[in-house]
């Protein structure tokens, strides 16, 4: 390991390709199958009571740091920041470096050039929202222009939103063609679609969103922005998992989830690792298929990691504020 | 017409502000001081425990930055509030074997009284300007530790707690309070006074169960800066001490006299828990 800290080690995969035309998409949606609100919220409700401990409680600590897109999406956001939380990122626990880094940064577009310098050779990744994060309503050529400029400014993956006026609106080919127009300005970073689950309204039109994002060429699907009242929950989480799971079995392609916004504590991070198993497997319990997008949870996790090691309760007062 | 079914109060915790049971599910049986089945109160576990901590910490903020008159007030509510439930409190304490439950309760309402007025004295008091050579202006001023850990005494079940308690929440800490283990039912009953006494929710959480349970993990824990360990039994307290010592947690008992003696109270019980800030302020020549 030398001076530096372990690193994630996540392979990159080559990107997605969108699988159909833009004039499939109303296709795509219409052929998408119900979802059982009730059966999915039962389903969600029974796996997150779950008791996991001790040693599998340990490793699933590890792999939720190893799967933290340590994110700050504020106007308020400086230099400074970003750099302090670089470097939490890379070592987030400075007195204990056998811990893991995390997986990525998540950050606003003009503070990826601070961020690529401060990561470069640690493995972390840098991921900037884009594409008029969050509600993806402005022009159409800026939010792309905005798309190419962090890819070339260092980007490793960019988080984009889906355009929920198109979606909700039943203009299923423009809210395609956008997608695929982004996927094209992307080039050969890694793309998370943003559905807004909060914003979609059902659990139909998550998994049609779903859908239309995994046929557009979507390396992850994400649920949140963050930025609205409702952030992920566990059966959104879940009904976008089984949506991955389909789109695996008919087109053989794996997606990648990212659950983002609200999960502040270990234990919730732990009912997410669960649903993924259950639902997608252990082939996805692995960075480069799963995230969680947040910040304060980071912290929670070494307390919990702490509590392990030294069989008391730690405080915040021992960590890093962020 | 049928027998009426009498309605049974069910003992739970306290914490933030509102009546869980234990996340276990444990309970274990309260009996009077003559054997008799009183009730089954929650047993709390170690994540009852961690749960209070959390709830105390989020209160320290406002609670300890409220204005001192505030909380005189507020503490002069509680005072007020036991003289309405006067009846209950003396039941529980005949049950728990008291010689005289009328005094217990009145001596009990008393000592919040007590409190509550140095509330908005204690600054002027313990506080000081002090003289020094140069040309600041410099003061001292006691703030509140933190979060403090108190562990009942287990006889005096309520002017044993209410001498523990009303001290440290005057001065702005936050609590958790493991009540007495034989006689639970007046720390419950408390916690249902201050639950409607303006104290906001989180400033005393209130945990019935197994002391020696509780008290290891209450004494380790890093997010607690003091502990008051007046009811740790005695072949529990070195360990309690040492455990305590990890993070210099401040610990402090009762001091040895009769609860109902005016020497049980005391402006000392209130600066156990709190820290001196001294300041220097330049002065212009």
């Amino acid at each position: 390991m030398g001076g530096v800290s372990q690193t994630t080690e996540i392979t990159p995969r080559p990107p997605a390709e969108p699988i159909a035309g833009a004039s499939e998409a109303p296709r795509i949606v219409a052929r998408t199958t119900a979802v059982d609100a009730v059966g999915l919220e039962g389903r969600a409700a029974a796996l997150a009571t779950r008791s996991i401990k001790r040693d599998a409680k340990l490793w699933a600590l590890d792999l939720t740091i190893r799967s933290i897109d340590l994110t700050t999406l504020e106007g308020s956001d400086t230099t400074g920041k970003i750099v302090a939380m670089c470097a939490k990122a890379v070592r987030p626990d400075p007195v204990r470096p056998e811990l893991p880094s995390v997986a990525a940064v998540c950050i606003y577009p003009q503070l990826v050039p601070v961020a690529a310098r401060q990561l470069d050779g640690t493995g972390v990744a840098v991921a900037s929202v884009a594409g008029g994060f969050p509600s993806g309503l402005g022009p159409l050529e800026a939010r792309l222009q905005e798309i190419r400029d962090v890819a070339s400014d260092g980007a490793d993956e960019i988080d984009i939103v889906l355009n929920r006026s198109l979606f909700l609106g039943g203009r299923y080919a423009d809210a395609f063609e956008e997608l695929v127009a982004a996927r094209e300005a992307a080039g050969s970073t890694h793309l998370k679609v943003i559905l807004e689950a909060g914003e979609l309204g059902s659990y139909d039109r998550i998994r049609q969103a779903s859908m239309l994002a995994m046929a557009a060429g979507a390396d992850f699907i994400k649920t949140s922005t963050g930025k609205i009242g409702v952030n992920a929950t566990l059966p959104n989480a879940l009904c976008m998992m089984e949506a991955a799971r389909d789109f695996h079995q008919q087109t053989g392609r794996r997606v990648g989830v990212k659950v983002a916004g609200g999960v502040r504590r270990s234990k919730q991070a732990i009912q997410y690792l669960v649903l993924l198993h259950e639902t997608l497997g252990p082939d996805w319990m692995t960075p480069e298929l799963f995230r969680i997008g947040a910040s304060s949870l980071l912290n929670d996790v070494l307390m919990q990691l702490e509590k392990e090691r030294t069989g008391s309760y730690s405080g915040p007062d021992y960590f890093t504020i962020d | 017409m049928t027998e009426r079914l009498e309605v049974r109060r069910t003992a739970k915790l306290y914490i933030g502000g509102a009546f869980p049971r234990s996340e276990s599910g444990r309970s274990y049986e309260v009996t009077a001081h003559d054997g008799r089945p009183l009730a089954q109160a929650s047993r709390a576990s170690r994540k009852d425990l961690r749960e209070a901590v959390v709830a105390a910490r989020a209160a320290f903020p406002t609670w300890s930055g409220a204005a001192p008159s505030l909380r005189g007030q507020i503490l002069y509510r509680v005072a007020e509030m036991m003289e309405g439930r006067r009846g209950q409190f003396e039941a529980e304490l005949a049950d728990a074997g008291a010689a005289d439950p009328a005094r217990g309760v009145s001596a009990s309402i008393d000592r919040w009284v007590w409190y509550a007025g140095w509330a908005d004295k204690l600054a002027q008091v313990v506080g000081a300007t002090n003289p020094v050579a140069g040309p600041f202006f410099n003061f001292t001023l006691p703030e509140p530790t933190g979060v403090v850990g108190i562990v009942a005494p287990g006889d005096q079940a309520l002017l044993g707690l209410v001498s523990r308690l009303a001290p440290a929440i005057v001065s702005g800490n936050t609590t958790v309070v493991v009540a007495s283990e034989r006689s639970p039912l007046p720390a419950v009953s408390l916690a249902e006074v201050l639950a409607t006494s303006d104290v906001p929710g989180g400033v005393v959480n209130v945990l019935t169960g197994h002391t020696s349970e509780l008290v290891p993990w209450l004494a380790g824990h890093m997010d607690v800066n003091g502990l008051d360990v007046t009811g740790v039994p005695a072949e529990l307290l070195a360990d309690t001490e040492r455990s305590a010592a990890d993070n210099i947690k401040r610990v402090h008992r009762a001091p040895d006299a009769d609860p109902f003696d005016q020497a049980a109270r005391s402006p000392y019980e209130i600066t156990a828990f709190t820290e001196f800030k001294t300041v220097w302020h330049p002065m212009g020549a």
